[in-house]
């Protein structure tokens, strides 16, 4: 079953931060949410082919020519730091 | 003004659109009604996030004015149209009912947004929804709660549940929704409107904020099915900027819905009539049966096997897709950042204290400053549900368990396809409930997340098959309104927007409305 350990587990790779608070409660309501999906354990499927997408339709090419692109200043408006050039993110090296 | 008024909102979109042609009301007057139901109304409803009255306004002159001119005019020809806040529109908020996209302006239109321009709809504002829609009640907006029109006390539904509020409260004649587990046809049932989901492919996703995007789908709302087949035939089409988009003609769905269907084989499902099905929403779906039968219908039983199992795959298939497709809000790009001098020094100093006290592998395990700020960006940006999606997403596509959760329920998302296709065989339409039972309380399952993920029980199935639905207003328990939900092989809308008008003409469930409708 899965623990408050798994779920803080998760929770580094879903790159959320969780309260202590929280992370009781995720980890009921996952208990709970997990142990209801189970039921589909009970199905034999070994010989079914997974369904990805409803439409399987594949290699949908799109003509090679060059079309305009989001400007520069339109695809860094919505950033919250940025210095017209490049997003901004906090220093990872040399620590 | 008064009679105008009662006129308006009441009326159909057809039937306001030939005045509209017919030079009996003008776009500008229409939209004002609109505006002043908005006006005094949505305080208590609270369908709208965002309403523009001005713009809508000049839209509305310019459309008469083109009119008046005798120069072309597009198919909605001045009808508001309402649209829900997960749909870009450029240089206008866009929210997703999330604090993350709180001050977000998308830099394009999505295609069914320049779809609606060219059309000459007035964009009458934007309409509430659950975070990323994700949810069956509108409760997990970030902004507001939107209230059913019919009982205040009483959820819309969701996650579209403002796009059908509006419509029910008659502030917009026409609303467009998505739907990605039930978004649209739940809150229309709930709402006692019209709500279409068409076969995935059918409408461009482009432009629509991802969710779970081998299930999303982008439908009309509106009081009729003539009024939803006009907005779909908008809606509707290939679009180079959507690979998964399908390269079909789209049927000219206004002139196609008045044609009644003969010989109509209708399948009720053996499996949706069981423990659970509230008796008034069970006998409401058995009189619209008997409905279809007087006009020559007949009816079959069928049985979909694997659709008990739709919930359960769909919340390992819809979190799986979402906890990818949310990846991309990391305080980055766009969407909200946390403060990142606050950050960056209360990481220093548990770092610290953890040398202090000599737990060095500890400090050393710490998240670096970006990690941190990735995950406090989106810890605040995120409410409960969208957090829990995620999580649950995560967990199915970790590595030691993609097979026994993602890989099975793609697996069981086959064989429940596998059955509507047997069914299809059999019968042109699937006939039954979209809910359990009418409108529940705000706040009812608020804190229960499994049983409100219940709730989507007899729509998921639709959106994993990938075919559409329709719900159309079939009754009343309590006072509240039910939906009737009618499914169909995909591509095939125009049999059910038929179908669907063959009942209103033989019903008034549609003409129904809440009090607060003059």
């Amino acid at each position: 079953m899965l623990s408050r350990a798994d779920v803080e587990k998760v929770s580094l790779l879903a790159r959320l931060e969780l309260t202590a608070e929280e992370l009781d409660r995720m980890t009921t309501q996952m208990v709970q949410i997990v142990g209801y999906v189970e039921q589909l354990a009970e199905l034999k499927t070994d010989d079914v082919q997974p369904m990805a997408h409803a439409l399987e339709v594949h290699n949908v090419f799109a003509a090679d020519e060059a079309r305009p692109s989001l400007p520069r200043e339109a695809a860094l408006a919505n950033a919250p730091h940025h210095d017209k050039e490049f997003y901004l993110v906090p220093a990872v090296l040399g620590e | 003004m008064s009679v105008l008024r009662h006129s308006v909102l009441r009326h159909s979109a057809t039937e306001l659109l030939a005045k509209l042609n017919a030079g009996e009301v003008t776009s500008v007057q229409l939209t004002q009604a609109h505006l002043d139901q908005i006006k005094q109304h949505d305080g208590d409803v609270k369908a709208f996030l965002r309403v523009d009255p001005a713009a809508a306004l000049a839209r509305a002159k310019e459309i008469d004015d083109r009119r008046k001119a005798k120069k072309p005019v597009g198919l909605l020809g001045g009808l508001p149209v309402a649209i829900k806040d997960l749909l870009c529109t450029e240089g206008e908020t866009t929210t997703c009912g999330s604090k993350m996209l709180e001050h977000f302006k998308p830099p394009y239109d999505a295609t069914v947004i320049k779809k609606l321009k060219a059309a000459d709809a007035v964009l009458i504002g934007k309409t509430n929804l659950d975070e990323f829609a994700m949810g069956g009640s509108t409760e997990n907006s970030a902004y507001q709660k939107t209230a059913n029109p019919w009982d205040l006390a009483r959820t819309p539904g969701g996650s579209s549940g403002g796009a059908a509020a509006c419509v029910a409260a008659g502030m917009a004649p026409l609303s467009v929704g998505t739907d990605t587990g039930g978004s649209i046809r739940q809150p229309a049932a709930l709402c006692g409107v019209t709500g279409l989901k068409p076969t995935y492919g059918r409408v461009s996703r482009f432009g629509l904020v991802a969710f779970a995007s081998s299930l999303d789908q982008i439908g009309p709302l509106a009081r009729t099915a003539e009024d939803a087949a006009l907005l779909l035939e908008v809606l509707a089409g290939h679009d180079p900027l959507d690979s998964t988009s399908v390269d079909l003609p789209v049927p000219k769905y206004t002139e196609t819905v008045k044609q009644p269907l003969k010989n109509l084989r209708i399948g009720l499902v053996r499996e949706h009539f069981g423990e659970g099905l509230e008796p008034e929403t069970e006998k409401a779906v058995r009189d619209a049966v008997e409905v279809y039968k007087s006009l020559g219908a007949t009816v079959k039983d069928v049985s979909l096997p694997h659709g008990k199992y739709g919930v359960a795959t769909y919340y390992i298939i819809a979190p799986s897709e979402a906890s990818s497709n949310l990846a991309r809000y990391d305080g980055v790009h766009y969407g909200h950042r946390t403060d990142e001098k606050q950050m960056v020094a209360g990481l220093a100093e548990e770092r610290n204290k953890l040398i202090a006290a000599g737990k060095t592998a500890q400090a050393e395990a710490l998240d670096n400053a970006l990690v941190r700020m990735y995950r406090r960006s989106r810890a605040e940006g995120f409410g409960p549900e969208v957090k829990r999606r995620i999580m649950l997403g995560t967990y199915a596509l970790s590595a030691g368990y993609y097979d026994a959760y993602y890989l099975k329920a793609l697996k069981v998302r086959r064989l429940i396809r596998q059955d509507y296709d047997a069914a299809f065989a059999e019968v042109d339409l699937i006939v039954g409930p979209v809910t359990t039972s009418p409108a529940f309380k705000l706040g009812e399952k608020v804190d229960d997340p499994l049983s409100m993920y219940l709730v989507d029980l007899y729509t998921v199935s639709a959106n994993l098959a990938g075919i559409g639905g329709i719900s159309i207003p079939c009754g009343t328990s309590r006072g509240l309104p039910l939906g009737l939900q009618l499914q169909a092989p995909p591509f095939e809308e125009e049999r059910l927007l038929r179908a669907a008008h063959m009942f209103q003409q033989a019903t008034d469930w549609h003409q129904q409305f809440p009090a607060m409708v003059p």
